[in-house]
């Protein structure tokens, strides 16, 4: 087990103190990912359409551990470590492919789309001469097997058996609101990547930070998208490290709480010329314009007016992280919705009107806080405690992250 | 080879992209003609033929907003960049259009006084040369890399 400083405890305030230490330290990062990433929680893999048939897999990641996501020939699912059982080298080296097996290319020991070791290159030596002792037993060293469950065709691995089922995990809020944007069969539109500065809890934390949404990202409250006086919610799930967050636009548009504040994102006069990009049908009935939805550790499941997205949260050291997004429609999108689509994919990503400063953010915070690593963040907005609330202004689920996250470090 | 063609787009790109680097943003739209498609994609979607852009406009009025919402709403820090544009291969297509694939590298200059390659890729362009009168009509940007480094504010 990783050791932790003795001078790292949490501060007596709980959960309403992030110490700025866990941002920093090594062997909190390498505690993380035994005890978070390879423990007993879900890691997001992808969509299962990606993988649409027998044979095909791609390579990603359970917090830094590698791994394959493969349909096997019967069908199945599966997720093993990205790592052969000899030397240790990657197994799969491209992002993505079609194999009926998988050889490692260090000395051609090959696999099963399940993971199984199923050939060792010359064991029995040739003409007699080298090979394997007859009672060697490579496969104890295979790749570790995770367990993968989809869920509205999410797929989900854990290395651990402890993790419970994903819907009990997330709670039946959060599970009822991803059902409501994976309604139905999805097409990939795309995917990109973000290189953040900054450790992945700050991504992670800002994600679930509603209370900064319409006060960094300008652009939202000049065209009054997500206005804290406009009506929504928050709600905390599972153990405090899953939530979602909705809006639902078109109400109160007179309010003028930001003006009378004098805040910086209530600017007056700006308009758009081609207004257009923001024109956004009601695709789920309900009103919702805006939902953002986490599953801890690195999930996120976005719903920005017509632009949807899945995003993976992976650590990439203590301060540095990967944002892999990847944007989605639903099969049955006629032109119309698509051209939508693509409009509205403007508004996020490394480029995106609403979500571009996301980056920027969580880095300033990485830097303004390298000499202070005995000192904390406060995290008060909306109470000290972890509750459902209609207020988004509110760090709830903010301190529901850190809820979560400290039963899992013993922290 | 057209001579007088080929040097009629390495001038449009060339201004393009000073007035990029000199940060003249609003002088950006101008350079596409007012119906347009300015695309920045990844060459992973583009050879996967996923239509995901990074940044997608299809008229001049959409890349105005771009550079009001930067001037105006995004927040990030300052920022400079220098591109380098080359090998460019000139191909008519009509009597008025001609398309043109480059390569760029872009080097992002923070305020801090870090310098980094920040962008490599193609520029796949179809220009409209009208007696003295050359605009895009389409720019895809194709970046090389599936990944941005924190954040992509000035366009490319």
């Amino acid at each position: 087990m990783s050791a932790v400083s003795e001078t790292h405890a949490w501060p007596a305030e709980g959960i309403t103190r992030v110490p700025y230490w866990v941002y920093q330290d090594e062997n909190i990062y390498a505690r993380e990912q035994e005890r978070i990433y390879r423990g007993a929680t879900w890691n997001f893999l992808g969509l299962e359409v990606e993988l649409p048939t027998p044979g095909d897999f791609k390579t990603t990641f359970a917090g830094e551990m590698p791994v394959v996501v493969a349909r096997d020939l019967q069908g199945v699912l599966r997720c093993f470590e990205n790592r052969c059982a000899h030397r240790g080298a990657l197994l799969c080296l491209k992002g993505r492919g079609n194999a009926k097996e998988i050889a490692c290319v260090y000395h051609n020991w090959t696999y099963d789309l399940e993971g199984n070791l199923t050939g060792v290159a010359f064991r029995h030596g040739i003409k007699g001469q080298g090979g394997m002792p007859e009672d060697s037993k490579p496969e104890s060293q295979a790749p570790r097997k995770l367990r993968v469950e989809v869920f509205c065709g999410l797929m989900f691995a854990t290395l651990s058996e402890a993790t419970p089922p994903i819907e009990r995990y997330v709670g039946a809020e959060v599970a009822a609101r991803i059902r409501r944007v994976m309604k139905g069969p999805v097409r990939v539109l795309g995917g990109y990547s973000q290189i953040l500065p900054s450790n992945w809890k700050l991504y992670f934390e800002n994600v679930k930070d509603t209370y900064h949404a319409s006060l960094l990202h300008l652009f939202f409250s000049t065209f009054r998208l997500n206005r804290l006086e406009q009506k929504g919610g928050v709600i905390v799930g599972g153990d405090g490290g899953s939530h979602v967050s909705f809006t639902m636009m078109k109400t109160d548009l007179a309010g003028d709480e930001y003006e009378r504040a004098g805040m910086r994102s209530a600017s007056g006069g700006y308009r758009l010329e081609a207004p257009e990009m923001l024109e956004s049908v009601d695709e789920f009935g309900d009103g919702i314009t805006l939902q953002i939805l986490t599953v801890f550790p690195g999930f996120v499941l976005q719903q920005i007016m017509n632009c949807l997205a899945v995003r993976q949260v992976l650590p990439k050291g203590v301060g540095g992280t990967e944002l892999a997004w990847t944007c989605f429609g639903y099969v049955g999108d006629d032109e119309k919705m698509s051209e939508r689509r693509m409009k509205q994919a403007n508004l996020v990503g490394p480029a995106g009107y609403i979500s571009l400063e996301d980056g920027a953010a969580t880095g300033f915070v990485q830097r303004g806080v390298a000499g202070a690593s005995a000192r904390a963040s406060v995290v008060e907005m909306g109470g000290r405690s972890v509750e459902s609330n209609e207020s988004r202004v509110t760090e709830t689920s903010v301190r529901g992250f850190w809820q979560q996250y400290r039963k899992h470090m013993g922290l | 080879m057209d001579i007088e063609l080929q040097l009629a787009v390495e001038n449009l790109l060339a201004r393009y992209v000073h007035a990029l680097d000199d940060d003249r943003l609003e002088e950006w739209p101008d350079f596409f003609l007012e119906q347009c498609r300015y695309r920045i994609t990844t060459a992973e979607n583009f050879e996967r033929k996923l239509p995901l852009p990074i940044i997608y406009a299809d008229s001049r009025a959409m890349l105005r907003d771009r550079v009001s919402a930067l001037r105006h709403a995004n927040i990030y820090e300052a920022q400079r960049y220098r591109h380098a544009v080359s090998s460019t291969l000139v191909e008519r297509i009509d009597a008025l259009t001609v398309g043109a694939t480059s390569n760029f590298q872009v080097v992002r200059i923070m305020h801090t006084g870090e310098s980094v390659l920040f962008a490599s890729g193609r520029y796949l362009d179809r220009i409209r040369i009208d007696g003295r009168d050359r605009r895009f009509e389409e720019k895809t940007v194709v970046l090389d890399s599936r990944s941005v480094d924190t954040l992509l504010a000035i366009p490319l």
